[in-house]
């Protein structure tokens, strides 16, 4: 179908103009889900009536006049850990197999406001708690690009969905690199906003520090538009201004606004430590992943932007500073997951406490669990300070590392992860080695700030490589004019 | 010699703070209402939800930070309290440990004289109400700890700190199906905890903290502070050690104490209970018990699931709490006048005596009703004799706090106004009075509607006087006869007949007018004036 | 910092954590644990001494809500997804402690 070859920009500009309707994108795109999600499995959830009906609404608001939006009428896909009204809400998790929220996340909200329509929910690792999508409690998602490879994780449903043409764009979450590496993995555009800059409520929580809700899309375009919309205040909007006390208050959402084909004089620093190579000790980057990561660089370069290798500080340290303190976090956040307000129980417990633990045990997943653990003995009695503390030290001096570094440049450029996506059933069974594939995302969450995934070529398998862009906060449009080049450029170079 | 034992208490209270709303939503805290009818999904602890802090909140306990000399924390924090139980929806609370929003204070209590008694059989010493006196520099740890150094008059409790959190929801025990029922209406309604120092050494002091903490903070309308109802909880901290010893001994936190007799009661029975643990050479154990009010007994709160280690962190979904110096003046500049100087004011501007400065001062709402009354233009010292008068007769009949009174001043100053102008009389005044305090009616419109005027209208008044010499020709006699007291009967004849609303004086002078008047027209030639003193 | 994880800290964290873990789970998040602090360890090679700990990226602070009702009746929603309920409340085995 004609339709799904389509940016969500694209099509929500034939809609506008006529040319196409919001039930004509839903029906494409739920043919697409038929005739590929058996395979892709990019969704838990997708209700065909419902998404119809919904398109069919918005429709007649279009028709009418009354949503007038560039996303109103295309159909998106929503990460299964974003709260949506009526439609059950998973997590990834057994544990909230049957939950039916009565309320939708601020993200999804917005969004649906603006006249997108949700096509269904995508598949995830357990609470986002991997890289892979293969922690999922639903089953794993399979890469569009090649389905003996995972798609990258844990918005790797989203990523999928996207790549499949299984939607036109999708919400993800990032709290280590969940948005960018899957859609490094999946060959399409990723981006973290700054910390604070969607709102977080109805997200349900892994890392509260660290998450952030941010668009999967087919073009920078795209991206822009998406996050101009989640950033921006609805017009008429009267409810409760704010739901999530660490939502920041931002005039400079016109994002679409940076779309420009220029990078003459824009500053861009390489970390050396992102681009060396891979060793015996399994740590640096696979040489395919990194040439095609300078060869982007090079066409920036050649069109006027000045590029700089530069010694990033504090890389190796992001990783263990991370899991403490997202491991911290989660074992609280997911404390209210106890078998009393919602999801599942353990019906065979007659006493609280043994209720609580088989509720648990059985409702979590292997990886879930052993971050809950992590979690649970760094803010012990004793260990809080030499654990949970000293990560936060760490957390502050790798914001100071960036800082330095963002008085010289206005990027940084390198990879989004080590390598193109591993191959399916290969990445579970060592942790640490699990770990050790976000070493170039997670130090963005820690110091909160913004970065984008966009499609920078391909391996010898015809697995996509992702270049990853890094902008000091707030400076989303540096990133998006740079992204936007790139991919003009690209465009021109016919590859 | 049987060893001599010094009690040394500490106190957790926790107090909910008057807001309209819970602390981090916009659910109503209005008490009562169906279960879970005040809940959304943030004080449920659904998935994705996340806290806001209610402004109100932060002024509140700042407001009884000042209030008890506490030094206010410029920048504070919440964290998360982790542990398991259902009426805890999140599975955490959200306290502050690390940063409260007010640190070192304290209140001054009046300690009464009370004997040094050395009693019972254990050769304990049982209700030792006196106490050290406080020392300026504030190192004093409840007076040195030698039982003849006790001396009499003020204290001071020092504040540890005070926080800020949440309360938890409701376990109701379900008899029939054996399980446990949970309503989060209470979930989420802010919390102060004002943490003392182990400064207090009799259930006498403890009592006289809790009431100081009680009316200051009732008299900054943060809280209503009701034990009964739950909105004032004190936990008590409680160990015992030797006189003369400088360590504390081993403490046990007793939680529970629904009224000021439980936390009496429960503070000797734990003395004792150590002092016989320590007595018979076994040890006493830190740990949390729970007093049962029906048995007069503390049981041990322990549980193997119970491991006591909340893992404390900075909650990442609130941020920091910053306090300028505007805002606190601002705070600062609202605090009402305090009781001590009220009182002394009250000295130097009403004519009324002290015992009645000490009563109606106990309640910010009583001295409020007592200003205005007199602002309105009544004599103090009515506004007075009504508050210390009907007034509390009708709280004590009718179980009511001196807060929950509902009458205006306006109405008070009505009423005084109509018996002053003699309109009512002083028992008609009193039956209004009740009705106004119980419903709050303008005494004018009642009085009038009841038709209870004093009957003033001289002839009125002439004709029933007239008819009750005519229908009581005995006790006219008795008159004559030179009883004096026959009056009173004729009087009360009269006030019945006008159903009290006539003037007892101005009856009486008519009564003594018409008996002695010579020709009166009921004066037949029936009577024999014997005694007549106009002959 | 050197910590030994035994089954004494394995069996302490699953009661916190509430999790019951069975005997082959246990050894696994023991040696799983042991790994992750081994390499979480690496921290201490940073001097980290007059650093504060950051807890918030970025200094937002004073966020509040007005003291304004603006929920109104919900509990029907609220019970929805409840496993067991009675009475319009949440119903839970009874604890034997």
């Amino acid at each position: 179908m004609e339709l799904l070859s389509l940016s969500a920009v694209e099509l929500g500009r034939l809609i506008r103009e006529g040319r196409a309707t919001a039930v004509e994108a839903m029906e494409a795109v739920l043919d697409k889900i038929e005739e590929t999600d058996e395979t892709y499995h990019c969704y838990v959830t997708v209700d065909k009536e419902h998404a119809l009906k919904k398109a069919a609404r918005v429709q007649e608001q279009i028709e009418a006049g009354e949503l007038s939006g560039p996303l109103a009428g295309v159909p998106m896909a929503v990460k299964d850990n974003l709260c949506t009204e009526g439609v059950r809400t998973t997590c990834g998790s057994r544990i909230l197999e049957n939950f039916v929220p009565t309320y939708s996340a601020d993200a999804v909200r917005k969004l649906e406001d603006a006249g997108a329509v949700m096509v269904g929910k995508t598949n995830m690792d357990e609470f986002a708690m991997g890289s892979t999508t293969e922690t999922s409690a639903y089953g794993s998602t399979r890469n569009p690009r090649n389905p003996e490879y995972v798609p990258g994780g844990s918005s790797g449903g989203s990523a999928a969905a996207v790549a499949a043409g299984e939607c036109f764009f999708a919400l993800g979450s990032d709290t280590g690199g969940s948005i960018r590496q899957p859609a490094s993995h999946c060959g399409v555009v990723g981006m973290k906003p700054t910390y604070g800059t969607v709102s977080r409520y109805g997200l349900v929580a892994y890392g509260s520090s660290l998450d952030q809700v941010g668009p999967l899309c087919r073009t920078v375009e795209d991206c822009a538009v998406i996050l101009e919309t989640l950033a921006s205040d609805v017009p008429g909007n009267t409810e409760p201004v704010c739901r999530d006390s660490t939502l920041i208050v931002r005039k400079d959402t016109d994002f679409t606004a940076a779309l420009k084909k220029d990078v003459k004089g824009m500053h861009i620093g390489i970390p050396i430590e992102y681009i060396s190579l891979r060793d015996k000790n399994n740590s640096g980057t696979d040489r395919e992943v990194r040439n095609a990561v300078l060869k982007a660089a090079e066409l920036l370069k050649a069109n006027g932007a000045v590029m700089e290798e530069f010694h990033l500080d504090l890389v190796d340290y992001a990783i263990p500073a991370y899991y403490t303190i997202a491991a911290a976090e989660a074992s609280s956040n997911l404390e209210r997951f106890d078998g009393i307000k919602y999801g599942y129980r353990d019906r065979d417990a007659r006493e609280l406490h043994q209720m609580y633990r088989q509720t648990r045990s059985r409702g979590f997943g292997a990886e879930v669990k052993r971050r809950i653990m992590l979690g649970s003995f760094v803010l012990s009695s004793g260990y809080y300070e030499a654990y949970y503390l000293k990560a936060l030290r760490v957390k502050a001096m790798i914001k100071q590392a960036f800082d330095r570094a963002f008085t010289k440049y206005d990027c940084i450029l390198g990879p989004v992860a080590p390598t193109t996506a591993p191959k399916l059933g290969k990445s579970l069974t060592d942790p640490i080695k699990m770990y050790l594939r976000d070493i170039y995302t997670i130090s963005v969450n820690l110091a909160g700030l913004p970065a984008m995934s966009i499609p920078c070529g391909t391996d010898g398998k015809g697995l996509p490589v992702g270049l990853q862009l890094i902008g000091d906060c707030f400076q989303e449009k540096k990133l998006l004019q740079i992204a936007y080049t790139y991919e003009r450029l690209r465009e021109g170079t016919g590859k | 010699m049987a060893r001599e034992y010094e009690t040394v208490i500490g106190l957790e209270v926790h107090v909910e703070l008057a807001t309209k709303t819970k602390i981090f939503c916009g659910c109503s805290t209005a008490f009562g209402g169906r279960p879970n009818s005040h809940t959304c999904p943030v004080c449920t602890g659904m998935p994705g939800t996340l806290p806001v802090l209610n402004r109100k909140v932060l002024e509140y306990a700042i407001a009884v930070g000042l209030a008890t000399n506490c030094s206010i924390t410029r920048y504070c924090k919440f964290d998360r309290k982790n542990y398991f139980y259902p009426d805890n929806p999140q599975n955490y609370q959200i306290s502050q440990l690390y940063l409260p929003i007010c640190r070192n204070g304290y209140v001054e209590i009046e300690t009464e004289p009370e004997k040094l008694s050395v009693e019972t059989a254990e050769g304990s010493i049982i209700g030792t109400g006196l106490s050290g006196a406080f020392q300026e520099d504030g190192t004093d740890r409840g007076g040195p700890n030698d039982k003849n150094a006790y001396t009499l008059g003020k204290k001071r409790i020092r504040i540890h700190e005070i926080h800020m959190e949440e309360d938890a929801g409701k376990l109701i025990h379900d008899e029939r199906e054996d399980c446990t029922l949970v309503d989060f209406n209470r979930s989420g309604v802010p919390l102060i905890e004002i943490v003392t120092e182990p400064d207090m050494r009799s259930a006498r002091e403890v009592i006289a903290c809790l009431e100081k903490l009680r009316l200051i903070i009732r008299y900054l309308g943060a809280s209503d502070c009701k034990l009964q109802e739950g909105s004032m909880r004190a936990d008590v901290n409680l160990s015992v050690r030797e006189f003369g010893t400088e360590q504390f001994g081993i403490r046990t936190e007793m939680k529970n104490l629904n009224s000021f007799r439980s936390i009496t009661r429960a503070i000797e029975n734990e003395r004792n209970r150590q002092i016989d643990l320590i007595e018979s050479g076994r040890a006493v154990i830190q740990e949390t018990r729970r007093w049962d009010e029906g048995k007069e007994v503390s049981l041990p709160m322990r549980s193997k699931e119970d491991a006591k280690d909340y893992r404390y962190f900075p909650d990442p979904d609130l941020v920091p709490v910053s306090i300028s110096d505007s805002f606190l003046e601002e705070i600062r500049a609202r605090q009402p006048e305090f009781r001590t100087e009220k009182m002394k004011r009250y000295r130097a501007e009403y004519p009324i005596p002290d015992y009645d400065i000490e009563i109606i001062t106990e309640s910010r709402h009583m001295a409020e009703l007592f200003e205005a009354a007199v602002s309105l233009g009544s004599q103090p010292k009515k506004v007075s004799n009504w508050l210390m008068g009907e007034t509390l007769r009708l709280l004590k009949e009718r179980e009511l706090d001196p807060e929950d009174m509902r009458f205006s001043p306006e109405h008070l100053a009505k009423l005084i106004a109509l018996t002053e102008s003699g309109v009512i009389n002083s028992t008609v005044a009193k039956e209004v009075f009740e009705v106004m305090f119980d419903r709050d009616v303008d005494p004018e419109e009642y009085v009038e509607e009841q038709g209870l005027r004093m009957v003033s209208d001289e002839s009125a008044l002439r004709k029933v006087v007239e008819e009750v010499i005519a229908s009581n020709p005995r006790s006219v006699q008795d008159y004559y006869n030179g009883r004096e007291r026959a009056v009173g009967f004729l009087v009360g004849q009269t006030m019945k007949a006008t159903k009290g609303k006539a003037n007892p004086a101005s009856v009486k002078e008519l009564l003594k007018e018409l008996l002695e008047e010579e020709g009166c027209p009921i004066l037949n030639d029936r009577y024999t004036r014997n005694n007549c003193r106009v002959s | 910092m050197e910590k030994k994880i035994t089954d004494e800290t394995i069996e302490y964290v699953g009661i916190l954590a509430k999790l019951a873990l069975s005997g082959e789970e246990k050894k696994q998040a023991e040696r799983d644990m042991s790994r992750m602090l081994a390499y979480i360890d690496k921290l201490n090679e940073l001097d980290t001494a007059g650093v504060e700990p950051m807890s918030h990226v970025f200094p937002v602070q004073n966020v509040f809500r007005e003291d304004v009702v603006t929920n109104g009746e919900q509990t029907e929603k609220i019970l929805r997804n409840a496993p067991a309920r009675k009475d319009d409340m949440f119903a839970v085995p009874k604890t034997f402690d």
